[in-house]
């Protein structure tokens, strides 16, 4: 088996013994990322950054210093800034701009050692559930049934995509409304967003601040807990960061949950739900009782609304955060013509930058936010979000340890087919992750099972706040009780 | 509330972003599809709640209003697109 497919626990601990220098295990997947432009993951490659990076983490294996990350080949998402390197957010409005600063995110795994392999593609600012709207083009999912190309899901497609065809051990991803967790259940991997707060926003291009949240997207829960460790913490030079101490993550993965509870809501058993979404549910379900968890039925009576709040905070937040591009300080400026004033840059500039999802949702935020509308869209949106976080707060003290639920209402869908489609029918596919981000939870994707036509398929695992720690051993249990273990076959 | 072409053309105004007077009815009806979405919300009885401003009950931490950085100009215009003499240039604002 080739060195790229490893997972991250199984590199680190083969770095350690010497079995496999950084560097080799780097040109591993810079052999791979270069056989995987059909992927079109990497949209900006940094070998000679990967290379300088791993000749410094065998340097410091070498010398007895290797946290668990050293030595270990990344992918990080387009959102992320990175010093020198294009860092664009998949939007035209950033072309050419490299950042003087590193996010503290990067800057936290490259002081554990990771190594940056390059960046990757995603939905242009973050705005999309299939990675459709990035200025790079469709990222590909490796998965394939017949001759249709399929969506990796989004924002964080090319994260998920570069994860799951093994071109990198693991990729960051960002969660606003689902963008960690629908991808990685499209592509048969572990994705979790952590509570809000639990990991700096700083240096990440911002979509909607109090939703934005940074996670690890990986090949097995252990190697989510190991890539957590090294990017949670508290960060001065974000105000929600949250200044509590980081448990050991791995340390966790006990696999012991007898009796833990584990809550099953009913307002997730959607109208027209598939089939094969609502067994795969009942067999995760199973898996956990199996483990000895308590399994108990709940309700969070506010889910139906957590689609359309969502739709008016997000855009609203938006509108807000890409104010800031307005052809001045950085990236894209439209050409003028004579006579035309500042406002008429602005204008030109944001409608050539931004594509047509990101201008929609710019201009839905403006309208809610306008005098008129801010009580009657805005700050009932906002009354709403109280309620859904509410709801879970319900249930959390009435003993529930963790929420289970499906990861999507789909398997990976194909690339183009909802082109012709209304706007809302691809926010659907957020409908059972969107309240975790309102509410500020933990969830956690894990692949389950094959669909019969051969696609993978995810169930969600939602955590009290602050335990992202027990979450990722709940996770933990379904996946060794769920033993998925397939792999998309190469065609690429 | 549907949206019309007046709406539509106000807002993309607010927002910053030209919109051609052809693409004007196709955005009205895209927005007004959204936010008749969003009219469920309606449906909630919301009497005597809080609008949530923040996830987590916790107060922002302050810093000491000092001085951390600075001295960066040359990196603060590295990316403008267009930069003269220390300062970002714009078109002319002042009449």
């Amino acid at each position: 088996m080739s060195a790229n497919s490893w997972t991250i626990a199984a590199a680190r601990d083969a770095l350690r013994k010497g079995e496999i220098s950084a560097v080799d295990l780097t040109m591993a997947c810079l052999t791979a990322i270069d056989a995987g432009d059909g992927l079109n993951a990497f949209v900006h490659k940094t070998p000679e950054i990967a290379l300088e990076q791993a000749r410094a983490a065998d340097a410091r294996l070498k010398a007895g210093d290797a946290p668990s990350m050293c030595g270990i080949p990344l992918g990080i998402k387009d959102l992320f800034c990175t010093k020198g390197v294009p860092s664009q957010a998949a939007s035209n409005i950033l072309k050419g701009f490299r950042p003087e600063y590193e996010s503290t995110v990067t800057s936290k795994l490259f002081e554990a050692g990771a190594v940056m392999l390059g960046k990757l593609n995603m939905d242009e600012f973050a705005m999309g559930s299939s990675n459709e709207t990035s200025c790079y083009g469709n990222a590909v999912n490796p998965w394939k049934v017949d001759d249709r190309l399929l969506t990796p899901g989004g924002s964080s497609g090319g994260s998920a995509a570069a994860v799951a065809a093994d071109l990198c051990l693991g990729a960051t991803g960002t969660d606003t409304g689902g963008s960690i967790r629908q991808p990685a259940a499209f592509t048969g991997i572990v994705g979790i967003k952590p509570t809000y707060g639990r990991v700096s926003r700083w240096g990440i291009v911002a979509f909607a601040s109090s939703l934005d949240q940074a996670g690890p997207m990986t090949k097995s829960v252990r190697d989510a807990a190991i890539m957590l460790q090294a990017m949670a913490g508290h960060d001065p030079k974000d105000s929600t960061s949250a200044d509590i101490p980081v448990p050991d993550f791995e340390a966790a993965l006990t696999g012991d949950i007898r009796g833990k509870v584990i809550g099953i809501p009913k307002e997730y058993r959607m109208d027209g739900m598939p089939a094969e979404i609502e067994a795969l549910w009942a067999r995760g379900i199973e898996m956990m009782r199996d483990a000895g968890a308590e399994v108990r039925d709940i309700s969070l009576p506010h889910t139906k609304y957590a689609l359309p709040a969502y739709y008016v905070i997000a855009p609203a937040e938006a509108s807000s955060n890409l104010a800031r591009y307005d052809g001045v300080r950085y990236g894209h400026r439209a050409k003028l013509a004579a006579g035309d004033g500042v406002t008429e840059m602005y204008e030109k500039t944001r409608a050539e930058g931004f594509g047509p999802e990101v201008q929609r949702r710019v201009m839905v935020g403006t309208y809610v936010l306008s005098a008129g509308f801010y009580d009657a869209y805005y700050n009932r949106a906002r009354k709403v979000r109280a309620l859904i976080k509410r709801d879970f707060e319900t249930v959390f003290a009435e003993g529930v340890d963790a929420i289970l639920t499906p990861a999507t209402p789909s398997a990976a869908f194909g690339l183009g087919e909802m082109a012709d489609a209304d706007p809302v029918q691809m926010y659907l596919n957020d409908v059972f992750t969107v309240t975790v981000n309102l509410a500020g939870l933990p969830g956690v994707a894990v692949p389950v099972g094959l669909d019969t036509q051969g696609l993978p398929l995810g169930l969600q695992l939602i955590g009290r706040p602050w335990e992202e720690a027990q979450l990722l051993n709940y996770a933990h249990v379904l996946e060794s009780r769920a033993g998925f273990v397939a792999k998309p076959e190469k065609w690429w | 509330m549907a949206i019309d072409i007046d709406t539509a053309r106000k807002v993309a105004k607010l927002a910053r972003i030209r919109v051609e007077e052809g693409d004007l009815p196709a955005l009205a009806e895209k927005l007004s599809g959204i936010l008749g979405f969003m009219e469920q919300l309606n449906e909630v009885d919301v009497t005597g709640v809080e609008p949530m401003v923040s996830v987590t009950p916790m107060r922002l931490k302050r810093r000491p209003d000092v001085v951390t950085d600075g001295n960066i100009q040359a990196q603060v215009l590295k990316n403008a697109p267009d930069a003269r003499e220390g300062f970002f240039a714009v078109p002319k604002v002042v009449e």
